[in-house]
């Protein structure tokens, strides 16, 4: 089977959820991008969209089309070229519909299984439960060797964890190697990294076809070796713990709500990230950080990686999350218009609003290094490395509570970063930093200078 | 093309803001005025520069596409929303797709020539942020001949004058002529950040010839053009009053704030063929050379232009067209500095289509507008000196590939 062949018949389980309706999306426009090859119009490619519940995929296929339409609009240029052949199609618009209509004939939204048996690529995006993945995966794999014997032609599978060694996933489910992880990052259609892990057993063929793939899907591709979390979740659940923590040790001797408002703005202020820490799990979920955590926590024996301060979260049903618009649900904030609005008080059950302490909380903290640098200015600032440079220097030398907290933070990120290497779950330094600019949008990695000079000192 | 039979003025122009991207007020989300009521403010404040509509004999509203843009025909019918007083009066609406203006122009010249009409309420109006960009080029793709859209560029126009630009680089030289652009891009925005009225009143980036020298992305739009070499999608609406002398004795307008037109050239070709010489804008050439002939004077007499810079390489296009480089050499006049407000022969001072914005029906009303407002003094920050020994002034409304060409000479009524 070669590459088009590959993708004549593909399955994505989970296609209506978060994760799962952008590689369904990336997928069908990739298939579509295929199909209207000449040399391809013979075939007939289809994309099962497998989920769940029915009312999920009509939201789904709502989605589907106002992305693909917002896609084609964006390469008109090359559809035009595509479709020069079609007398009818004239205008942009015209093209542009057209576009749409093949996009989404690809695609068969069902809620029936049986759909991924004829597939040679199962693209599984469920949740982060081991069990029901290997349930999944296996019943495909069993069902899909009864229908064709031709084991060349047995199926391949992606998973989308964030979190299970595929080598775990593979065995149990019997793939004999079928098996490789794509992670790609939230939402995926935005996003532009995309992990790759492949456990000692992975076929050479199925890394082969990820990289295409993925390069066709204009991804950046970071290899990952196969330890649970990877790179980007190694990295930020730790991340999130040492958060936590501090907000912990903050909250003895402030309100809690200020301590979370404290530490978060350390980590998106003070460090110059995209959000904050507690805004950061609010977006990926309390109950997905929980379940990465346990997955973590299970397999590095060593460490403690799980929070007892989220299981009370979410016992409190403080979930976060969003929901199916791409609104964020309330968690450790409150959000009004998708901006932190106020905080959560597990000892009351109540949200503090944030405009109530944030002056006071401010004003404890002390000021920003100057001129100062914001996550957006930083990201479009030309000479982007010496303005980092020039603002950590500075930060280095405060030592009012924000500088010091921040400290702490960006020393204990490269010290997550420098471990990953040294664990061997990164290949390279370059590799964690990598991750964590391309999947979280910081604008600097965590293995850099600006912290060592303070270990140092 | 004869001298004119009879005195034609103009006066009380007005333009709206040039509203789109840029803007600080501009929110594509949001909503914002219609066809209406820009044509209200523009006629509006026109009136109130003549006396009223009482004073008015009959209207004219150049418009491109309103019937695709904003799903409205007959546009001949908003001239009566401007004013109950025009209720009744003659009225009619021109297209002649981005020289649709131009051809306002000319209508209500031709009124007052033909003596049926001493005062005409003259405007040009095009909403144009309806649509997204992309679909925007389907609509003003009919500014071209329909048979040739299946193999046109995505965008049409830029690609049509992204070829010219393409074939001018080749004749002529790539590096010497994108310098040229680039200049023609900063005068453009360095004239709008004068006129609170310009849809690039509120740029504010530095270096503006650096960042317009930016590689164009052949893969997501032209071959030849990056997108400063392009005017932007506008709305906003111009008008002026195109009287007799009768008619400015009604409308108790003082000569000295009138502007004459002393001459002009209307010209069309074929839509079915393509240009002779993509290097070249014959037409507008043609119609320059019949306004300039109908005013009696030469290229040397011309104190300043308002052309129609619809892309930036049509502006050297147009420095040649009309005489004052040969070809091949407009692109070094303009590096030179001449077409800036300071140089020999300043250009579009109020920033030209590609500076000011191109609300394309409005367009060459807009033109007459900046013309009156520079004759008369009323030009506020952006005003230029004319030198005494060269008065006149030339504006050129185009439509098309250069199919439809309006050109018209002026100098200030009271010399």
């Amino acid at each position: 089977m070669n590459y088009a062949e590959r993708l004549e018949n593909v399955t994505v389980l989970g296609a209506s959820g978060k994760m799962g309706s952008g590689i369904l999306l990336l997928t069908a426009l990739e298939m579509a991008d295929l199909s209207l090859k000449p040399e391809n119009k013979d075939k007939q490619f289809v994309l099962n969209a497998v989920d769940v519940s029915n009312q999920a995929l009509a939201g789904l296929m709502k989605y589907l089309r106002a992305q693909v339409q917002k896609a084609a609009e964006k390469k008109i240029v090359a559809l035009r070229k595509v479709y020069e052949s079609c007398c009818d199609l004239v205008d942009n618009k015209e093209i542009v519909d057209r576009y749409v209509s093949d996009v989404c004939a690809l695609v068969r939204p069902t809620t029936a299984l049986e759909s991924a048996y004829a597939s040679g690529l199962v693209f599984e995006a469920v949740i982060e439960n081991p069990a029901l993945k290997i349930k999944l995966l296996s019943q495909i794999n069993r069902n899909c060797a009864l229908l064709n014997k031709d084991s060349a032609n047995a199926p391949w599978f992606f998973t989308n964890t964030s979190s299970i060694p595929v080598h775990e996933l593979d065995e149990k489910a019997g793939l004999g190697g079928r098996l490789l992880g794509v992670h790609f990052y939230n939402p995926p259609a935005i996003q532009k990294l995309v992990e790759l892990i492949s456990a000692a057993s992975t076929k050479a063929e199925l890394v082969e076809f990820a990289l295409t793939y993925a390069k066709n899907l204009r991804k950046i591709v970071v290899p990952s070796n196969d330890f649970a979390g990877f790179i980007g979740n190694g990295h930020f659940m730790r991340d999130a713990l040492h958060g936590i923590a501090e907000a912990e040790r903050l909250s003895k001797d402030m309100p809690f709500a200020e301590a979370v408002y404290t530490v978060n703005r350390a980590a998106q202020d003070f460090l110059v990230r995209p959000m904050g820490i507690f805004q950061l799990i609010d977006y990926v979920g309390l109950d997905v950080c929980q379940y990465i955590m346990s997955v973590m926590g299970e397999r590095f024996k060593d460490e403690v990686i799980h929070s007892p301060l989220l299981d009370r979260f979410i016992a409190a049903g403080v979930k976060g999350g969003q929901f199916s618009d791409g609104s964020q649900k309330d968690g450790f904030f409150k959000y009004e218009k998708n901006r932190p609005a106020a905080i959560y008080d597990p000892g009351t059950k109540q949200y503090v609003p944030i405009a109530s302490f944030q002056a006071a909380c401010d004003t404890k903290m002390g000021p920003l290094p100057q001129p100062a640098l914001t996550w957006k200015s930083a990201v479009k600032h030309p000479k982007k490395e010496a303005a980092l440079e020039e603002f950590f220097a500075k930060l280095a030398a405060m030592d009012n509570p924000g500088a010091v907290l921040a400290r702490r933070y960006g020393e204990r990120s490269r010290e997550i970063g420098l471990k990953l290497v040294s664990d061997k779950v990164a290949r390279s330094e370059a590799d964690v930093n990598m991750v964590l600019t391309s999947g979280f949008y910081h604008v600097y990695g965590p293995i850099n200078n600006y912290f060592k000079r303070e270990m140092v000192k | 093309m004869k001298k004119l039979r009879k005195r034609v003025f103009m006066a009380a122009g007005y333009n709206t803001i040039a509203l789109g991207s840029g803007r600080k007020e501009f929110n594509p989300k949001k909503p914002r005025p219609g066809l209406e009521e820009y044509v209200k403010e523009a006629g509006q404040a026109t009136l109130k520069m003549v006396g009223g509509a009482a004073n008015v004999d009959e209207g004219v509203i150049g418009n491109f596409m309103a019937a695709k843009f904003n799903n409205q025909g007959n546009l001949a019918g908003l001239i009566p929303y401007i004013d109950e007083g025009l209720k009744w009066k003659p009225s009619c609406r021109v297209e002649g797709a981005c020289c649709s203006g131009g051809l306002a122009l000319v209508t209500g010249i031709k009124s007052v020539l033909a003596e049926t009409a001493d005062v005409v309420l003259t405007l040009g109006v095009e909403v144009q942020n309806t649509v997204k960009a992309v679909y925007g080029a389907d609509i003003l793709a009919g500014a071209g001949w329909s048979k040739e859209r299946k193999d046109g560029h995505a965008y049409f126009f830029p690609g049509k004058f992204s070829d010219r630009a393409g074939e001018y680089f080749k004749k002529f030289g790539l590096e010497r002529t994108r310098k040229a652009l680039a200049r023609w891009y900063r005068n453009a925005i360095e004239n709008a950040r004068l006129v609170p009225t310009a849809q690039e009143f509120h740029n504010i980036q530095e270096d503006l010839e650096a960042v317009a020298l930016a590689k164009p992305n052949p893969k997501s739009f032209v071959d030849n053009l990056n997108v400063f070499d392009c005017s932007k999608v506008s709305d906003g609406a111009a008008s002026i009053a195109i009287m007799s002398e009768e008619g400015l004795k009604k409308a108790g307008i003082d000569k000295k704030d009138a502007v004459e037109v002393v001459g002009f050239g209307q010209v069309e070709a074929d839509l079915t063929q393509p240009p002779a010489d993509l290097a070249k804008l014959d037409t507008t050439e043609e119609a320059v050379k019949q306004a300039l002939a109908s005013a009696g004077i030469g290229v040397k007499d011309l104190g300043t232009v308002e052309c129609h810079d619809c892309f930036t390489i049509t502006g050297i296009l147009s420095v040649e067209a009309i005489g004052l480089a040969k070809q091949g050499e407009g692109a070094d006049f303009v590096s030179a500095g001449n077409t800036a407000r300071n140089g020999k022969i300043p250009f579009n001072t109020t920033g030209g289509l590609v500076g000011w914005g191109h609300p394309t029906g409005a367009t060459g009303v807009r033109q007459a507008v900046t013309i009156w407002e520079q004759l008369t003094g009323k030009a506020g920050k952006w005003q230029i000196e004319l030198p005494a020994d060269r008065p006149y002034a030339l504006s050129i409304s185009m439509g098309g590939n250069d199919r439809t060409v309006v050109a018209i000479v002026y100098r200030r009524a009271s010399l």
